[in-house]
């Protein structure tokens, strides 16, 4: 039992990182290559403030997210001041994952490569708890007045201008927004493994993020929290795939985006669904 | 020592000026950035290594093997994952995503088919050094060099020179507009995928035999991404030059600072320079793409 509530745990906690992706890329159409350097962050600050001074759970948690928060400012004021193509934040971000890696291996608060030993401190009722909170304010963020934003400047950047948006100080509100969720993510994620690592933190969570993302449709957020306990409980159960499971997330993309580039639920929400039937 | 540094530096610099080439081509004319390219280099590696272990092949046959290999995968990338998303007009981010599922798919299937090995070309060079005013310079760096500077300079006469090679400049000015006056775009992006994959196949060449080759060697494009943007996404010239530029600064660094920080480094010209000259040294000048 404690195995399978493991899994269940560890895709809640993937869930609110896939959330974070859904908010950039999935409504604000922004590719990121590098959203695990803020689940490192906020894994990192987090672990860091519980092993060195004994703080607060609840305390770490925030602190984590704040620092992913503001992290995510470095790399995202320069490149998307630029209000150049998303080509150049995507290979930022590629670069600043990287560097932040370098980083993590050779500080010694995060005790290098070797990796930080934590207390397992997020149980079941933290995470989902977590969860809960992140789905209901990403949900309410994208109905208001912000997310038609974000999808206008998805649909169409020119337009979105045209209408009075900002698009700098938008797409900069979402990025923050996403690398906030991120750093929830590694900061519950840190205290339910009780070990982190720098290269927990590479580029292969990333497009596993941004598969889930893509895979759920972009546009929605019960689509890509449908895909990714999928992604995350799948796996376990075919253990023997283990090898073949990049490569096919890999086709996956290029299949979705050549047959069904809206992904899995497309623009709508499983709540969508039952409203259907109901009438 | 200096001297040393720097022709280690160029030869480095060399290397990343192939794949920001093939790079840029590609984004020049499709406007998207192909994140498949390093799989491309890191599997023109691995055709070379096998061309040079298993069939005994000096180092011009394994590089003409490569780039032969390597062009022809990066076409066959172009149709399998690009074409149809092309045609539809598709935005440039699904381009993106797809490129990004092919070097997911290529990198992986590498480790799961050939494995995580790390493999080591034959000494085409039995390390010689000649000595130049009491600093010992590698061969092979030199070598690297030329060779990439060659390979940069006929692209440039052919792109210059050629019919074809005008048909690209006009694709990535209008490529509607070339298409009414008869050109065959599909055949053009596809000419466009076979040089980029070429250059890709000399690079992963001269890469494997200067470090190792293994299935993550392709992240190196990393790079080359941002000796483009230092150059100016699109154009050939200035990936030429941020290559060589980003290469030089970076052993310079690892060589005097640290080597550990070497790739913070390069990481921070990029955002120095976004912040800067957002545009790169050469891409301001639109007039002057490819």
């Amino acid at each position: 039992m404690d195995y399978y509530l493991n899994i269940v745990l560890l895709a809640f906690i993937n869930m609110i990182a896939v959330l974070g992706v859904a908010v950039f890329t999935g409504f604000t159409g922004l590719f990121s290559l590098g959203h695990a350097a803020f689940i490192g962050i906020g894994a990192y600050t987090s672990g860091a403030l519980t092993y060195h001074w004994n703080v607060p759970f609840i305390l770490a948690i925030l602190a984590g997210m704040a620092a992913a928060g503001l992290s995510s400012l470095v790399i995202g004021v320069p490149t998307l001041r630029a209000k150049l193509r998303s080509d150049y934040f995507a290979i930022a971000i590629l670069g600043f994952g990287e560097a932040l890696r370098v980083c993590f291996e050779n500080l010694s608060i995060t005790n290098g490569a070797r990796g930080l030993s934590l207390d397992e401190l997020s149980g079941p009722v933290w995470v989902s708890g977590a969860l809960v909170i992140c789905v209901f304010l990403t949900r309410n963020l994208l109905k208001s007045r912000f997310g038609t934003m974000f999808m206008s400047i998805r649909e169409d950047p020119v337009a979105a201008e045209m209408a009075g948006i900002n698009l700098f100080r938008t797409r900069l509100l979402s990025l923050v927004v996403s690398a906030m969720l991120c750093g929830v993510s590694g900061a519950l994620l840190a205290h339910r493994l009780a070990f982190i690592q720098p290269v927990m933190f590479t580029l292969t969570q990333s497009t596993q993020l941004l598969a889930s993302v893509i895979a759920g449709g972009m546009g929605s957020v019960s689509g890509p929290i449908i895909i990714s306990f999928v992604f995350t409980s799948l796996p376990e159960a075919l253990r023997w795939l283990d090898m073949w499971r990049l490569p096919a997330y890999g086709l996956l993309l290029v299949v979705i985006m050549i047959y069904r580039p809206q992904g899995l639920m497309g623009y709508r929400e499983i709540t969508d669904l039952f409203r259907r039937k109901a009438q | 020592m200096f001297l040393q540094t720097l022709v280690t530096g160029l030869s480095i610099g060399g290397i990343y000026s192939l794949m920001a080439v093939g790079y840029s081509l590609i984004f020049s004319i499709l406007s998207f950035s192909n994140f498949a390219h390093g799989a491309v280099i890191m599997l023109g590696a691995y055709m070379g290594m096998a061309l040079a272990t298993k069939a005994n092949l000096g180092l011009g046959l394994v590089v003409a093997g490569s780039v032969v290999g390597a062009g022809i995968l990066s076409v066959c990338n172009e149709r399998v994952a690009y074409a149809v998303l092309r045609r539809r007009r598709a935005p440039s981010l699904y381009l993106m995503i797809s490129a990004m599922g092919c070097s997911m798919f290529l990198e992986n299937m590498v480790y799961a088919t050939i494995g995580a090995r790390f493999y080591s070309f034959p000494e085409f060079f039995k390390r010689q050094v000649i000595q130049v005013g009491g600093s010992s310079l590698s061969l092979l760096d030199l070598f690297a060099f030329i060779i990439s500077m060659s390979a940069i300079a006929a692209l440039h006469i052919f792109i210059t020179r050629t019919k074809t090679g005008i048909a690209i400049r006009a694709g990535v000015n209008d490529m509607t507009m070339c298409s009414l006056m008869g050109v065959n775009t599909d055949r053009l992006i596809s000419i466009v995928f076979f040089l980029a994959g070429a250059f890709a196949g000399v690079a992963g060449v001269f890469l494997g035999i200067k470090y190792l080759v293994y299935p993550t060697m392709g992240w190196v494009t990393n790079k080359a991404y941002i000796a483009a943007v230092i150059g100016g996404l699109g154009s050939l010239p200035g990936a030429m030059i941020g290559g060589i530029i980003l290469g030089v600064l970076e052993t310079l660094v690892s060589t005097y600072v640290s080597s550990i920080m070497r790739d913070v480094f390069s990481f921070s010209v990029l955002i120095a320079l976004l912040i800067c000259l957002p545009n790169g040294l050469l891409g301001a000048d639109t007039e002057e793409k490819v």
